[in-house]
């Protein structure tokens, strides 16, 4: 099982429950906003704390509330991909792709497929948003993650962009083989990444 | 244009300022990080005693380092025994009023830059692999250092102007407690000594305005999301 996830989660006045196991690929959530899809990517990267239950990712126990584990976020090796990129605004877009490994030379070879070679002097503000995204990708994937969580990755993009982000996503399924967990809203966009698709209601 | 002795005044001003400075910083930025960062009772307490020094009368302030810091007060007497010293009639003494009087002023501008970080930021740093000492270090810290120094810079400004509380507590003595506003007052008081309240008032201004300034230009370039290292 690349992902089993149960929790409970009381956010304000909502609750979140999620009962999942994925095998490989690349497993999608699915519904509309509200329905709290990013936070359940972000219970999984440990930025939250469920109320309750387990999360295992890859065989390994990230979190389990009965058991009192509940490992730091960067123990867990999530390679996270924000909607809104969130790329360090005072580092060069070549020191946010090295921001994981700052002593490795950077592995361009590995990031190839994203093309963003020439970005590498750029500050992150001086990026389109496609572009960021690509950068955003790429810094996770330098993180050498052991899976991916990737949080509407296709939003506001134009179609050229969402295209070539797709066959990124794709690349990443079913090249680097990484399990990918997806937060998206878009039928079709879940359709042509998904192995499985999780609905979330609000 | 200035003459020895007035050089003198100006010197000792700015090593009083920068000696405040120096033990005040850190504590400013341990507080700001309290009030920024933690929840705990008392806090609202906490926030009004840092800003006291704003509104208490400085000649309270001095009033009260006195009480502290005279051989019979709790501090005074702390000094004395471990390492022999006092800091009454020093510049030492007035480094310390000028500290406390800058720190109000300091907390806040460290508060603010410490509160506009924004903390996803840090949270996407740590889903990379950084403790939270990196992400101090790498994201925290960078990222609030314009807003750090413009709180720094304002400070130096309000400790060189301090008055109240360095005459009462330290007193007037030249060459050790006389900054500029105190020498300022006393040559007011000298007949004929409008020629040197002119020129220390002058260097005063001139002095203020550049710190005002570059405070400005470094608030301006943390709000721009431009960053200075």
């Amino acid at each position: 099982m690349s992902f089993e996830i149960r929790l409970r989660k009381r956010l304000g006045d909502r609750d979140i429950a999620l009962d999942l196991a994925a095998g490989a690929g690349a497993t999608i959530l699915f519904g509309p906003s509200g329905a709290g899809k990013t936070s359940v990517l972000n219970m999984v990267a440990g930025l939250l704390r469920p109320d309750a239950g387990t999360i295992r990712v890859a065989g390994e126990t990230l979190f389990d509330a009965s058991a009192g584990i509940d490992l730091p976020p960067e123990r867990r090796r999530a390679g996270y991909v924000f909607q809104d990129a969130r790329l360090f605004p005072h580092l060069r877009v070549r020191d946010n792709l090295r921001y994981a490994f700052p002593g490795r030379p950077l592995d361009l070879a590995r990031i190839a497929f994203l093309g963003i070679d020439q970005l590498l002097d750029r500050w992150p503000r001086a990026l389109s948003g496609g572009e960021a995204r690509r950068v955003a990708i790429g810094r996770a994937l330098l993180s050498d993650p052991a899976f991916l969580l990737l949080d509407e990755p296709l939003s506001s993009l134009d179609a050229a962009r969402r295209e070539e982000i797709s066959v990124a996503i794709e690349h990443l399924r079913d090249v680097a083989r990484l399990p990918i967990l997806m937060v998206t809203h878009d039928a079709g966009e879940a359709r042509r990444l998904g192995m499985r698709i999780v609905p979330m209601d609000a | 244009m200035l003459t020895a002795a007035e050089w003198e005044i100006v010197l000792l001003s700015l090593q009083v300022g920068g000696a405040a400075l120096l033990v005040t910083l850190p504590i400013a930025f341990a507080l700001a990080w309290l009030l920024a960062r933690t929840t705990f009772p008392g806090k609202i307490l906490l926030d009004a005693a840092i800003h006291l020094p704003l509104v208490v009368p400085p000649v309270v302030t001095g009033w009260l380092l006195l009480l502290a810091f005279a051989p019979a007060g709790p501090l005074g007497r702390l000094l004395e025994q471990t390492f022999g010293i006092s800091v009454l009639f020093r510049w030492t003494g007035a480094a310390i009023a000028a500290g406390i009087m800058a720190l109000p002023l300091m907390v806040r501008a460290i508060r603010l830059s410490l509160e506009a970080v924004d903390r996803r930021l840090e949270g996407a740093a740590r889903t990379l692999g950084a403790s939270p000492a990196r992400v101090f270090r790498t994201i925290t810290l960078p990222l609030a250092l314009p807003g750090v120094l413009a709180g720094t810079v304002l400070g130096f400004a309000r400790a060189l102007g301090e008055f109240g509380a360095t005459i009462t507590f330290v007193s007037n003595v030249p060459g050790q407690t006389q900054t500029l506003p105190l020498a300022i007052y006393s040559a007011l008081q000298q007949p004929g000594g409008d020629a040197m309240v002119l020129r220390l008032s002058a260097i005063s201004v001139a002095l203020s305005l550049a710190a005002l300034v570059a405070s400005e230009l470094l608030a301006r370039r943390a709000g721009r999301g431009v960053h200075v290292l």
